[in-house]
């Protein structure tokens, strides 16, 4: 797993290589300060030697000098290293979800998608940050200093023989019980989360069924539970610190009655038993950082498989690579559509039920066919393979003769308007998101679209028309206002073949029957795909298909279908109770 | 000491140090260590800094007031602590000097005895400070957490409407968070290194004043590099945050149209409009990091460096008599120990102003007006006698009969039967001010009656029956409910009396059975089971898993839009309010459902006052009253038969030469 993610260091890796030089001469730096220290004292002043005191103390400020040197680099190389890692990191994970087909994204839910793009990346830079400052430092700490301390007297570093094993155990022990525990909290903080969440959903019916008093004590509950969950969590891990201190506490208290008699006998100095005690807490330190990095790698670790999860993603639909780099590959000429037999699944493992089974059917280039079916009957699914959003299990999608996964999957999807039912538009002004239907629209192109698809009066409502901001998710349009600017949008793209996924449903029926006489006048040659609820949608269509269940059921005009299809006559039925709120 | 620098503070630091969270307001424990740099946890919204500092603090203090004894106890300890770590290391002196030098052996076991006492009594202590203020912190959170849940109870759906709920959900999490770990760590943290750095700083004048003007000046070294490198870190930090949420933001709406980037074949430009914005926030994360990291070694070695000059010029003093060995030892200790605090105070700074800053965005939200609920006028149940008097019920038992009980200005009351009376007088309202979406409405619904509204997408159907249930409040005109304003009615009273299904069913996480008990609290089982089969909802419940005690997770997900609604007509009905408001939607749902519902609504209808926004012709063809709105004014009103003789908007709908979205 780190092999994998370490290759994201890429051109930042001189930075992470650097890091450990200037460790190595930080840490050597400042572990000789409590060793000249005790000179200072066992030399120069058992021996009344200013000039030495005077020179040992130069020594140490211009180790302590060098030290700040070498510090500040290696904080600087090590964040360039970690942020540059990071960044390499988000971009290589953008950039695959970015390749992810329709089928891929439903695997991964957007929220769990973006979660991994900001936070788990955040995590795994931060991590990396840490792993280079203290990863690196207190191992050499942990070395140099027992070298040291060992070099001043081997009988004393027995001690630490005894302690280092205590203070190892007892860390690990509090953090295991504290990872256990603080999943306990995970788990109350999602409850309350849910709790909370569905409360601000639920509003409208709390407030009219006069809820509030149940909803508090609702709530109390699950903030009680989650309150006692944290501090049970928390208490463990706060023993770290004691734990600690005991243990180094009672290693010093070891240290000055043994040193202290090897003092007295003549046989360590007062200094050295001093620079001892400083090597010790050094010591422990390092150990006790470096089984806490350990158990903070858990987190990194659960981050790191979540992100490497998405980049081991298997793209399935890629680019067709055809004979001699592709010179030869199809166009999109006249937007003739045609079914095979198509069947699909999207679960092709395990025995999950067809989606569709068997459709055939052709659209000539010019026709509006309108598609009609209950709702999960596979509708969108079926024109969402004529881009190749999906692929078909078996059969074969043509356009204009040849199977769509033949063509280039830009050169398909460039010759195909698309309005999904998610009609998400971006932040930016109108004029900007119109602009992702052909980038190099003039004003009046994107003018004319917009009368055609009965939009171009609300926008100039704005003070700002075109150019007026929409921010994120266009927040500030009504639904149908956003699904005029979808339809706008697909057509500026002036495609052969355009599908439009229930997105009239929230325009009032007189526009959209506008929108479609645009379709019909502005669109003559374009392959119209039309999904929609309203039979009123659909009669006007050229041809019509009935879906039920995967199936192709029906195909025809509506007369023709309302005269012997049942499942239409149906629909058409129940719409004409309902023709009142459409 | 480097190791000194990162100190291991406690574990749970939930939100990231410089990952501010991109989706739901998830907070993430078991931090073990806080980051070594990145600074301290940012509330999402950025760095920000509390606009009033001083009442903030003041409102803090007033929750932590309470725990006032705990907190007494915590500063004891605190003091016990510090005082023991200043001690132990003062010992160092009479165990050299007395003990060690001259080989004071039983001398030595005795001082160490002391020193050990002393230790263990500084570990107890700082032990019992840190476990008795989390305790304060998380009571103190869970209380702010509580008052807030309760007072977004009382809002108006008004603020729902413009604050979305990632918005609120981060106030409970990230902003409650910060404050919660300020109280755990930053404050103790604050108030142990002020005590701590005096303390050193007294004891080594008490050891040597001189070697004390040798420290100071390092000091003052270390403080001018502090601020200087402590106002860029800030800065810097402020950039990183700012890049942070661009990057952020573009992901979350990239992401989430990341179909429609693949049906444009926008996927190229995207990545590169990415890399830009990632490479910004590279290089602002790198300075941030850097400079909120550089401080450590700097600061750290300046700290040897006051050592080194300690240890050089205590060394001198000490040949020339004027010091002793025991002193220096001791004296080198807390010059170490003096560096620290300085560190600990310059982040921890930080902290606090964060939480400062997401304890105002809390109480901003708690500072925000309730909804307006003045009447005194409320719903008692009564049983009716033969000759049409009725008197109160006590409490117990579902009444078959209502009243409404008016207090008089005499300090008598009087009792209005409720017969479900409803009428609009020139009723006019805006969700926006100034753009009024209902014009001058008048309309009455008489006892029994079933009132269908029909007309456009938006042209006010829902509002109306918005406001009879007073989920917002009238502009101008007055809404009365059996001749009572509904201004003076208590609005629990008048919601009580008034059941909606609404367009959106809400069900909440639990079994069936709660969900249609939420309607009436005190519904037996049965009551439950009877309102279920009234409903047409029996049948499905029956076949689920579980039946009435399968459980429904995450707002219904694992039923189908028709089921749901079911339920919700269920529990509507099992409420069994004296007026009934329907705003039905059943667009999205199939014919076979429909039906289905249809036959739960109908006998939910019986004998009541009903407003219906009608999507079938059936139910409004039955109605007693049927209004016509269109751009919120009322354009006709009769029954069915009526309407079609007049050859209005009606007739044209019903004869389909016109249509409504």
């Amino acid at each position: 797993m780190i092999g994998k993610l370490a290759a994201y260091v890429g051109q930042y890796r001189r930075d992470v290589l650097l890091v450990p030089i200037f460790v190595l001469i930080d840490v050597a730096c400042e572990l000789s300060m409590p060793l000249l220290m005790s000179r200072i004292v066992d030399i120069g002043i058992v021996n009344q030697d200013i000039g030495y005191i005077a020179r040992i103390g130069l020594y140490m400020a211009l180790l302590a000098l060098t030290a700040i040197a070498f510090g500040v680099g290696m904080m600087f190389f090590s964040t360039r290293g970690s942020m540059g890692f990071g960044a390499n990191l988000r971009d290589a994970l953008f950039a695959k979800i970015q390749q992810f087909s329709f089928k891929n994204i439903d695997k991964f839910s957007t929220a769990s998608l973006i979660t991994r793009v900001t936070n788990d990346v955040n995590n795994l830079q931060m991590t990396f940050l840490m792993a280079l400052r203290i990863l690196l430092r207190a191992p050499m700490m942990l070395i140099i200093a027992f070298l040291l301390a060992y070099s001043i007297n081997s009988e004393l570093s027995v001690i630490l023989a005894v302690a280092i094993p205590i203070l190892v155990g007892a860390v690990l022990l509090v953090m295991r019980t504290a990872g256990r525990r603080f999943a306990i909290v995970q788990e109350r903080i999602d409850s309350m989360n849910a709790t909370l969440q569905e409360n601000l959903i639920g509003q409208r019916v709390v407030k009219s069924f006069v809820r509030t008093d149940f909803e508090n004590a609702k709530f109390r509950q699950s903030n009680d539970d989650l309150t006692n969950a944290f501090i049970r969590a928390v208490s463990v891990v706060i023993l770290n610190m004691p734990v600690m201190m005991l243990v180094m506490n009672g290693t010093a208290l070891v240290v000055i009655w043994q040193g202290g008699g090897m003092v007295a006998g003549g046989r360590l100095g007062a200094g050295e038993l001093i620079s001892f005690l400083s090597y010790i807490m050094q010591i422990l330190f390092s150990v006790m950082m470096i089984s806490m990095v350990f158990v903070m790698s858990a987190r990194a670790q659960a981050s790191a498989r979540r992100v490497l999860e998405v980049l081991e993603t298997e793209i399935d639909i890629v680019d067709s690579v055809g004979p001699e780099g592709g010179s030869d590959l199809p166009r999109v000429t006249a937007g003739r559509v045609e079914f095979r037999d198509v069947s699909l699944k999207y679960d092709l493992s395990g025995s999950g039920a067809e989606v569709l089974s068997g459709v055939s059917f052709a659209a000539e280039p010019g026709e509006v066919v309108a598609i009609v079916g209950g709702t999960g009957s596979g509708k969108s699914t079926l024109v969402s393979l004529i881009p190749r959003l999906y692929d078909v299990t078996a059969g074969s999608v043509l356009v204009d003769g040849h199977d769509v996964r033949d063509y280039r999957l830009d050169d398909l999807r460039g010759a195909i308007g698309v309005v999904l039912q998610q009609n998400t538009l971006f932040s930016g002004t109108i004029r900007e998101n119109l602009l992702w239907g052909r980038e190099d629209a003039t004003i009046e192109e994107i003018e004319a679209v917009c009368r055609a698809a009965q939009a171009h009066e609300f926008i100039m409502s704005f003070p700002d028309g075109y150019e007026t901001d929409l921010g994120q998710g266009g927040v500030n349009l009504s639904g149908g206002q956003k699904q005029r600017l979808t339809i706008a949008r697909a057509m500026l793209k002036r495609p052969r073949i355009l599908i439009l996924d229930d997105s009239t449903s929230a325009v009032d029926s007189a526009t959209e029957e506008r929108i479609r006489e645009a379709f019909y006048r502005e669109l003559a040659d374009t392959t119209v795909f039309i999904i929609a609820q309203r039979i009123s949608s659909v009669r006007a269509a050229d041809r019509i298909l009935v879906i039920d269940d995967g199936k192709l059921i029906g195909e025809g005009t509506h007369q023709s279908l309302l005269a012997e299809n049942k499942v239409y006559q149906e629909i058409n039925q129940s719409q004409q109770e309902g023709v009142l709120a459409g | 000491m480097s190791a000194d620098r990162s100190t291991p503070s406690r574990a749970s630091q939930p939100t990231a140090g410089a990952s501010a969270p991109a989706g739901a307001g998830r907070r993430r424990p078991g931090r073990p260590g806080g980051p070594p740099a990145g600074g301290p946890g940012i509330p999402r919204g950025g760095y920000q800094r509390p606009k009033d500092l001083k009442q903030v603090s003041l409102r803090l203090l007033g929750y932590l007031k309470v725990r006032w004894p705990i907190l007494a106890v915590v500063v004891v300890l605190m003091l016990i602590s510090t005082g023991t770590s200043l001690a132990g290391n003062y010992l160092l002196k009479p165990i050299i000097n007395d003990y060690i030098l001259p080989g004071d052996f039983p001398g030595l076991a005795r001082t160490l005895l002391v020193l050990g006492a002393i230790y263990l009594a500084g570990v107890v202590a700082s032990y019992g400070q840190s476990r008795l203020m989390i305790e304060v912190a998380q009571r103190t959170s869970n209380t702010m957490r509580r008052d807030l849940f309760a007072k977004l109870q009382k809002l108006p759906l008004r603020y729902f409407d413009a604050h979305s709920h990632g918005e609120l959900m981060s106030r409970f999490t990230n902003d409650i968070d910060m404050v919660q770990m300020a109280f755990e760590q930053s404050l103790v943290q604050l108030i142990s290194s002020a005590i701590g750095f005096t303390g050193a700083i007294v004891m080594m004048a008490v050891l040597s004043p001189r070697l004390l003007l040798v420290t100071m000046a390092v000091l003052a070294v270390m403080l001018f590099v502090m601020t200087r490198i402590g106002g860029k870190s800030r800065t810097y930090f402020m950039a990183q945050q700012r890049y942070l949420g661009d990057v952020n933001g573009y992901v979350e709406e990239l992401v989430e149209g990341l179909k429609v980037v693949k049906v444009f074949g926008y996927e190229q430009t995207a990545i590169e409009e990415f890399g830009q914005r990632n490479e910004e926030y590279r290089q602002a994360a790198t300075s941030a990091n850097f400079y909120a990291a550089v401080i450590m070694p700097i600061m750290g070695n300046l700290s040897n460096i006051a050592y080194a000059a300690s240890a050089m010029v205590g060394g001198m003093l000490t040949v020339w008599g004027r010091f002793d060995v025991g002193s220096l030892a001791a004296f080198l200790q807390y010059s170490r120990q003096m560096g620290m605090p300085i560190n600990q105070i310059s982040n921890q700074f930080n902290t606090v102003l964060a939480a400062m800053a997401g304890a105002e965005r809390v109480f901003e939200v708690m500072d925000e007006d309730p909804e307006l609920d003045e009447g005194s006028v409320t719903l008692v149940g009564v049983s009716k006698h033969a000759d049409g008097s009725f008197e109160v019920m006590g409490d117990g038992g579902h009444p078959t009969h209502w009243a409404w009980q008016c207090p008089q200005p005499d300090g008598s009351v009087a009792y209005t039967e409720l017969r479900g009376d409803v009428r609009f007088n020139d009723v006019i309202f805006g969700y926006v001010p100034g753009q009024p979406v209902l014009h001058s409405v008048s309309l009455f619904a008489k006892p029994g009656q079933k009132i269908a509204f029909v007309g456009s997408t938006g042209a006010g159907k829902t509002t109306v029956t918005n406001l009879v249930n007073r989920f917002y409040e009238v502009d101008e005109g007055t809404i009365t409910f059996d001749g009572i304003d509904v201004q003076r009615i208590a609005k629990s009273s008048l919601r009580l009396s008034i059941g909606m299904v609404l367009q959106d069913t809400h069900l909440f996480t639990g079994s069936v059975l709660e969900n249609i008990r939420y309607g009436r609290l005190t519904a037996s089982d049965e009551e439950c089971i009877q309102a279920a089969v009234q409903a047409n909802a029996h049948s499905f419940i029956r076949r689920l898993p579980q039946g009435y005690d399968t459980v429904i997770t995450a707002d219904g997900t694992n039923l189908s839009q028709g089921q749901r609604q079911l339920l919700a007509i269920a529990r509507a009905a099992v409420a069994d309010p004296p007026v009934m408001v329907l705003d039905e939607a059943t667009s999205s749902i199939d014919t076979r459902t429909e039906r289905l519902i249809e036959k739960g609504l109908d006998a939910l209808m019986q004998d009541r006052t009903v407003f219906v926004i009608a999507h079938r012709l059936s139910t409004v063809r039955n109605s007693d009253a049927i209004l016509v709105i269109e751009d919120g004014r009322i354009i006709e009103r009769g029954d069915h038969d009526d309407l079609l003789e007049q050859r209005g908007r009606y007739y044209q709908l019903y004869t389909g030469q016109y249509e409504l979205s």
